[in-house]
């Protein structure tokens, strides 16, 4: 069985973020770049099965759309155990595109399981694993918070409104994971950023895609108050504040 | 000149960091109070590779540069300098020495299991009536033949019960003096060895400290790193890195005070405001950063010229002394800034502030860098 995890290029989620251009690009001058932490988690729980699996589990492999500034964020996923890599080198403008491209690049070649996070954390459009699997012509599995390999079967677990459901699916397919999935992102080891100097990064060029959606502007949300401490001692005035100023009971 | 990191340097302190705050910081406070050794933390720290990060891959190290390390300690002495304390002792005194100095044999059966981080390494020079004049070894290895017959006492021996592989400086040929001493690799559970209890320390109380007393224990001849009387040239060469490692952790302890300073500053109010708007805060913060950065730079520099295969001995002692002393002053101002909180456990910064009393203390006091240095400067 071979593993595919897509894996989005999103700035640290303690960036500031600031636009450009009239609001009308994001500014990216000095942000720290990260893997998508619903990806991270994605890989590490892909690492998990195939550590498990005895052999049955070849390869999981990471797929990146975007530019050569988003190398060392696909470095990193080799560094944490990925096989090997793919970069679309195309510029992500929109989820269609990118799913696009996916799909173009991975066709045909032989990939059981493809896992998407959720969303990124920096759009948050939360489309491409489902666009993806269309593209593909396979089944996707949404909200998955946990996946199972058992007897070679693949036994995936959804959270709905009151419960969670198990759901068995053929293969190939996508999932779409959600928090859940793994329990903490794995930090590289020294041996696995040793090793993944040497690990396979192979660049695609893209396909023509036509854009769906432009961005015409961006705004920031409303700057979070400011943080009031209360003694600990002095339970009476913070059930106060919780009451009059924050208005939560 | 280059003042960027590469993107693996950049890869391993992000590493470190994601390991302290994750694994760390959590119980960092408890197991200090407690003075509970790190166990777990320890073998996480192992799995990751940061036990013998700059060994040579062939003897299962990570094979990094000491950039790197420099890195790493500083991110894993911002939150826990109990943890930092024994990968820098593993790492630069102990891997560091038995790689540089050591036979093949000795590489494959103690190099490996150490820089796997299986076992862990303790550096015995320092004996109760010997600490800073090293050349002053009480301890006597006498020669048998086909082994040293060791009796005497080591004081001070961090991860002296934790650890299991020992390197020990003894005087073979007191008429000789500091040429008459050995380095030997020894064995922790070799019949003779006992530990004094355990040290009840003001800060890095989770990282244990022993005296180790030596009673006929008989140490093959093999077990002898380099040539007879090499010892304290070995001592000296593995205290020059080791001086490196222990700098940055001074600067981390300085820098997770700064980090902590700014954080505080920016929430707490006085007089209407943020006490980060206060010129009497604004300006003690400046001053901190900036020593922070300069001890950065020190550390960056001589971790380079050894990286570089440089003469880096004179650069690690003004790492180390520089470090160790602005640590002191920023942690002291940290708990200044906290004022009350500051004073008690729960904000950290006391406890940074009792860690960086410590890095002005071993591995060379700041009084000897100021030898070193100015001997360096002054021999010619």
């Amino acid at each position: 069985m071979k593993i595919l995890i897509c894996i989005s290029n999103v700035p640290d989620t303690t960036t500031k973020i600031r636009f450009a251009e009239n609001n009308t690009r994001f500014d990216s001058q000095g942000v720290q770049w990260i893997i998508n932490p619903w990806d991270e988690l994605a890989l590490t729980r892909a690492l998990e099965l195939k550590e498990a699996s005895g052999g049955a589990i070849e390869k999981v492999s990471v797929i990146s759309v975007g530019p050569q500034s988003a190398e060392p964020t696909i470095r990193k996923a080799l560094a944490i155990g990925a096989d090997d890599a793919i970069r679309v080198n195309y510029e992500p403008t929109d989820a269609y595109g990118v799913a696009f491209q996916i799909a173009e690049a991975v066709k045909g070649q032989g990939y059981d399981m493809i896992i998407a996070g959720i969303e990124s954390s920096d759009y948050n459009g939360a489309a491409i694993g489902g666009m993806l699997a269309e593209f593909l012509g396979v089944p996707s599995v949404s909200s998955v918070s946990a996946i199972n390999v058992e007897d070679g079967n693949i036994v995936l677990k959804r959270e709905i409104d009151g419960g969670s459901e198990i759901i068995g699916t053929q293969l190939p397919f996508v999932a779409v994971i959600q928090k859940g999935v793994a329990l903490e992102p794995r930090i590289p080891s020294m041996r696995g950023i040793m090793m993944a100097r040497k690990k396979p990064l192979n660049v695609v060029e893209p396909v023509a895609v036509d854009t769906m959606t432009e961005f015409v502007s961006y705004k920031l949300p409303p700057a979070k108050a400011a943080c009031k401490m209360v003694d600990p001692e002095n339970v009476k005035e913070l059930i106060n504040l919780l009451h009059t100023e924050a208005k939560v009971i | 000149m280059n003042f960027d990191f590469t993107e693996e340097q950049i890869m391993i302190r992000d590493a470190a960091r994601d390991f302290a705050q994750r694994e760390l910081l959590d119980d960092v406070i408890e197991r200090d109070t407690k003075a509970e050794f790190p166990t777990k933390h320890v073998q996480t720290m192992s799995e990751l590779g940061f036990m013998g990060m700059m060994v040579d891959p062939k003897y299962d190290g990570g094979g990094m540069d000491t950039v790197s390390y420099v890195l790493a300690m500083e991110e894993i002495s911002k939150i826990d300098s109990s943890v930092s304390v024994i990968m820098s002792v593993n790492n630069s005194l102990i891997c560091y020495t038995i790689e540089k100095f050591g036979t093949e044999e000795q590489k494959e059966k103690y190099l490996k299991p150490l820089a796997r981080g299986d076992k862990i390494g303790a550096f015995l020079l320092s004996e109760p009536e010997s600490g800073s004049d090293a050349t002053m070894q009480r301890i006597i290895a006498e020669d048998k033949g086909d082994y040293y017959l060791v009796n005497g006492i080591k004081n001070w021996i961090t991860s002296a019960n934790s650890g299991s592989i020992y390197i020990l400086f003894a005087q073979t040929h007191p008429e000789k003096k500091h040429r008459g001493i050995n380095a030997l690799i020894v064995e922790k559970d070799t019949p003779g060895i006992s530990l004094g209890p355990h040290e009840d320390k003001m800060g890095m109380r989770s990282s244990d400290t022993h005296s180790v007393m030596f009673t006929d224990v008989k140490i093959p001849k093999e077990n002898r790193l380099s040539e007879d009387g090499f010892g304290f040239k070995i001592a000296m060469k593995a205290l020059e890195a080791g001086r490196l490692g222990i700098a940055a952790q001074a600067l981390g302890i300085a820098a997770g005070a700064l980090e902590r300073a700014i954080q505080y500053s920016k929430e707490r109010k006085a007089f209407g405001t943020e006490i980060a708007n206060h010129q009497a805060i604004a300006f003690k913060i400046a001053d901190m950063a900036v020593k922070v950065e300069n001890a950065k730079n020190l550390c960056l520099k001589a971790a380079w010229l050894k990286d570089n295969k440089k003469p880096f001995a004179l650069a690690s002692s003004m790492a180390k002394l520089y470090a160790a002393d602005i640590a002191m002053e920023v942690t002291t101002e940290a708990v200044q800034i906290h004022g009350g909180y500051g004073y008690v456990k729960e904000y950290h910064v006391e406890r940074l502030m009792r860690e960086a009393k410590l890095t002005q203390i071993y591995e060379g006091t700041s009084e000897i860098q100021k030898i070193v240095i100015s001997r360096t400067l002054l021999r010619d």
